[in-house]
């Protein structure tokens, strides 16, 4: 309750919104509630150390604040840069709209085994559409990330779609891989993964995948390359010309009770945005089968304390 | 967990007999609400480990010997489950100081630092000690000023004498966050490059291994994914200010945020941070610095002025050409593929940045890295590509610092 009262009220200091908590608690007719009235000596107290201001620098109220929804990225300047007509591919215009089309390589062909990088950007070009909103043109290859730059490579071309509304919606894109098809399945690898999870006694759980020293145990992988693709569903619905999105964390992962032999993870992840850079949690909740791939089925946005403190390990 | 409980270090033993560390599970907004009350009740002596209740994940809370029983009757009367954590906390601090103690000795000559690991701050300015010792006649420590909570910010300075030489300044770790930065910084004392020599007979080089040291301690402590300063900033619960973003050059426009709570907060005005002001009364002080390059992560980029607009500058195609060849033997070593080009145009508008500043005030060969990777691990890059990527970016910083010491001006 009293995280929703901060969260609406992103902006306005916590003095003040403490004041409307309490008015709120005033107003009503009914003899208050246990928790009203621990919100209420709460805000009493926090209200009257304010008002004395025993330390100067006052640590924000411990519950969550964030704004309603995830923040919008920063509005292009008026130093826009030529997005329209041929592009420099090295230039961010083009690689953002790249890591678009690579979201939804990893959405469409990611597996435990499998997620995939952009190599490099060949050739770019933007137009203005008609409906409002821009389309890029790419040529770029991607390879598999595990394998890096020394991997074999793939080369793609890919139409991204910006739209331009006013409140943000999904690019859309169509993609072409040339050889997808060919490439290596890792048939074997994803059967054995998936029969080692899939009974019912499969209760796998972690955090901080990889640790705060780019640790990651060789049994954590797969969890954290499904993370990353299951991320990729968020990362591309929530992508804009504005924004280049990297999953930087698996923050946790729950197994839930497998569903008609799919294997259930709950995940958090951290997502990273490198125009704003700011760091974006969020919780997620997929499926996985090496026959239906990853699918989400849930996200929930998570507001972070602006000073995050992790319980000691 | 380890700067907590260097402070409770400092409490007498006897008062920390029998301490204990309670996890509570809180598993409803009552517990939540129960909690809140125990932590604004001023008279206690409670520690919380952990902020931001939420049922997410169990809070810590060391609790003195004489407060034990009436906390815990108070969970008990709200129902919040808890399990006694940290028995004796006091037993637990003794054996960790001892760990520490042996660590810190293990790592005390240069020939035995692990350059292959990351380390906290204590363990990196020993280490800087260390290296002034065994090079008394190349390398010493500048105390360039202190940080926002008043930790010293030192530069090596690698001179073979001389007054005032023509200098080139390297910073790494500006953000915190960017661990691999200041793991390559200090790895690049690993070793002995004949070809520097020649350079240091006519060029002074400063390397600043921590430029934001407040940042580089609470991304150990207390968040992995910390950017910014710490300062407090006034009218706002969030702190911190994003010292690439602090620099006069374009201050306060677009590509920098006015909001306290955002990663690329400006600050309140230019040179706010002490950390930035500590590095531009250096530069201005020493006043002969011909080039000066800033190290960040990740993306594998080289960049050049301008991050605060578009325009190229005047020196574009010289720097861009300079560039072109630092990253071709970079890549040289491990076929890691960089890209050239603007600040503005590579990567992102983005205002107050430092080579901006630089460059303005007359320092050609202003550059910026973004070392490894491209996002697969990001800010986590593990351990074991520390001495790769020090060893690749030690290739491009060579070059380009050749470069300024083949063209005086």
């Amino acid at each position: 309750m009293l995280c929703a009262h901060w969260s609406r009220l992103r902006r306005v200091s916590s003095r003040s919104c403490c004041a409307t908590a309490l008015r709120s608690t005033h107003s009503s007719t009914r003899l208050s509630s246990s928790p009203e009235r621990i919100m209420k000596t709460f805000c009493s107290v926090w209200l009257l150390l304010s008002v004395v201001e025993l330390s100067p620098a006052q640590e924000p109220p411990l519950a969550c604040r964030g704004a309603a929804g995830p923040a919008p990225p920063q509005p292009e300047t008026a130093e826009d840069m030529a997005s329209t007509g041929d592009l420099e591919p090295t230039h961010y215009p083009a690689r953002r709209a790249a890591q678009v089309a690579l979201h939804y390589l990893n959405t469409r062909h990611g597996s435990p085994f499998r997620v995939f990088g952009l190599q490099q950007v060949h050739k770019a070009s933007a137009e203005d559409v008609e409906a409002g909103g821009r389309k890029y043109k790419l040529d770029f290859s991607v390879t598999d990330w595990a394998s890096g730059s020394a991997g074999p490579a793939l080369r793609c071309s890919a139409d991204v779609l910006f739209p331009r509304t006013e409140r943000h919606s999904a690019p859309d894109v169509k993609l072409r891989c040339e050889a997808l098809q060919q490439i290596n399945r890792t048939v074997q690898e994803e059967e054995a993964f998936y029969q080692k999870h899939i009974p019912p006694d499969s209760a796998v759980s972690a955090r901080d995948i990889p640790d705060s020293y780019g640790n990651m145990s060789e049994e954590m992988q797969p969890f954290w390359r499904l993370a990353r693709v299951a991320a990729s569903f968020i990362m591309l619905r929530e992508s804009s010309e504005n924004t280049e999105f990297n999953m930087v964390q698996m923050a946790s992962v729950t197994q839930q009770e497998s569903s008609e032999e799919q294997l259930m993870l709950e995940f958090v992840v951290l997502l990273h945005d490198l125009p704003s850079q700011e760091i974006v949690q969020w919780k997620l909740l997929a499926s996985w089968s090496p026959d239906r791939g990853v699918r989400v089925l849930q996200t929930e946005w998570q507001p972070r304390c602006p000073h995050a403190t992790k319980p000691p390990n | 967990m380890y700067c907590k409980l260097t402070l409770l270090v400092h409490i007498t033993s006897a008062a920390l007999a029998t301490t204990q560390v309670l996890r509570i599970h809180v598993e409803s907004e009552d517990h939540i609400q129960a909690l809140k009350e125990l932590e604004e009740d001023v008279d206690s002596v409670l520690d919380f480990w952990s902020h931001g209740f939420s049922t997410e994940r169990p809070i810590d809370i060391r609790v003195p010997h004489t407060n034990l029983s009436a906390v815990k009757d108070f969970l008990k009367k709200n129902n919040v489950p808890f399990t006694v954590m940290i028995n004796n906390v006091q037993e637990l601090l003794e054996r960790e100081k001892a760990e520490m103690v042996s660590n810190a000795k293990m790592e005390r000559s240069t020939k035995s630092f692990n350059f292959a690991a990351y380390h906290d701050l204590e363990t990196l300015y020993s280490f800087m000690d260390t290296l002034v010792a065994s090079h008394p006649n190349l390398i010493t420590k500048v105390h360039i000023g202190n940080s926002y909570e008043n930790r010293p910010m030192y530069a090596l300075k690698f001179s073979t004498g001389g007054v005032s030489r023509p200098a080139i300044w390297v910073d790494a770790g500006i953000h915190s966050r960017e661990w691999v930065t200041q793991a390559s910084a200090i790895a690049s004392n690993y070793g002995v490059d004949p070809s520097v020599t020649s350079l240091l007979g006519q060029m002074d080089i400063y390397l600043m291994i921590v430029t934001n040291p407040d940042g580089y301690v609470f991304t150990h402590t207390n968040n992995r994914m910390w950017r910014k300063t710490r300062s407090v900033n006034s009218g706002s619960s969030c702190r911190g200010v994003d010292p690439n973003r602090n620099w006069d050059a374009g201050f306060g426009g677009p590509g920098a945020s006015k909001d306290p709570c955002s990663e690329s907060y400006h600050g309140p005005y230019a040179n706010s941070e002490v950390e930035v002001k500590n590095v531009v009364d250096l530069i201005m002080g020493h006043g002969n610095f011909k080039s000066f390059i800033s190290i960040h992560s990740y993306s594998q980029l080289l960049m050049y002025p301008y991050g605060y607009t578009c325009t190229d500058i005047p020196d574009k195609s010289e720097l861009h050409s300079v560039g072109t060849a630092a990253i071709k033997e970079l890549t040289s070593l491990y076929n890691t593929i960089y890209q050239v080009g603007s600040i503005c145009k590579i990567i992102y508008q983005a205002s107050g940045g430092s080579i901006d500043w630089t460059y303005n005030i007359g320092i050609k060969y202003s550059f910026a890295f973004e070392l490894r990777d491209t996002g697969y691990y990001g800010f986590l890059l593990p351990a074991n590509q520390i001495i790769p990527t020090a060893e690749e970016t030690w290739l491009g910083l060579k070059y380009i610092m050749e470069y300024v010491c083949n063209h005086p001006y």
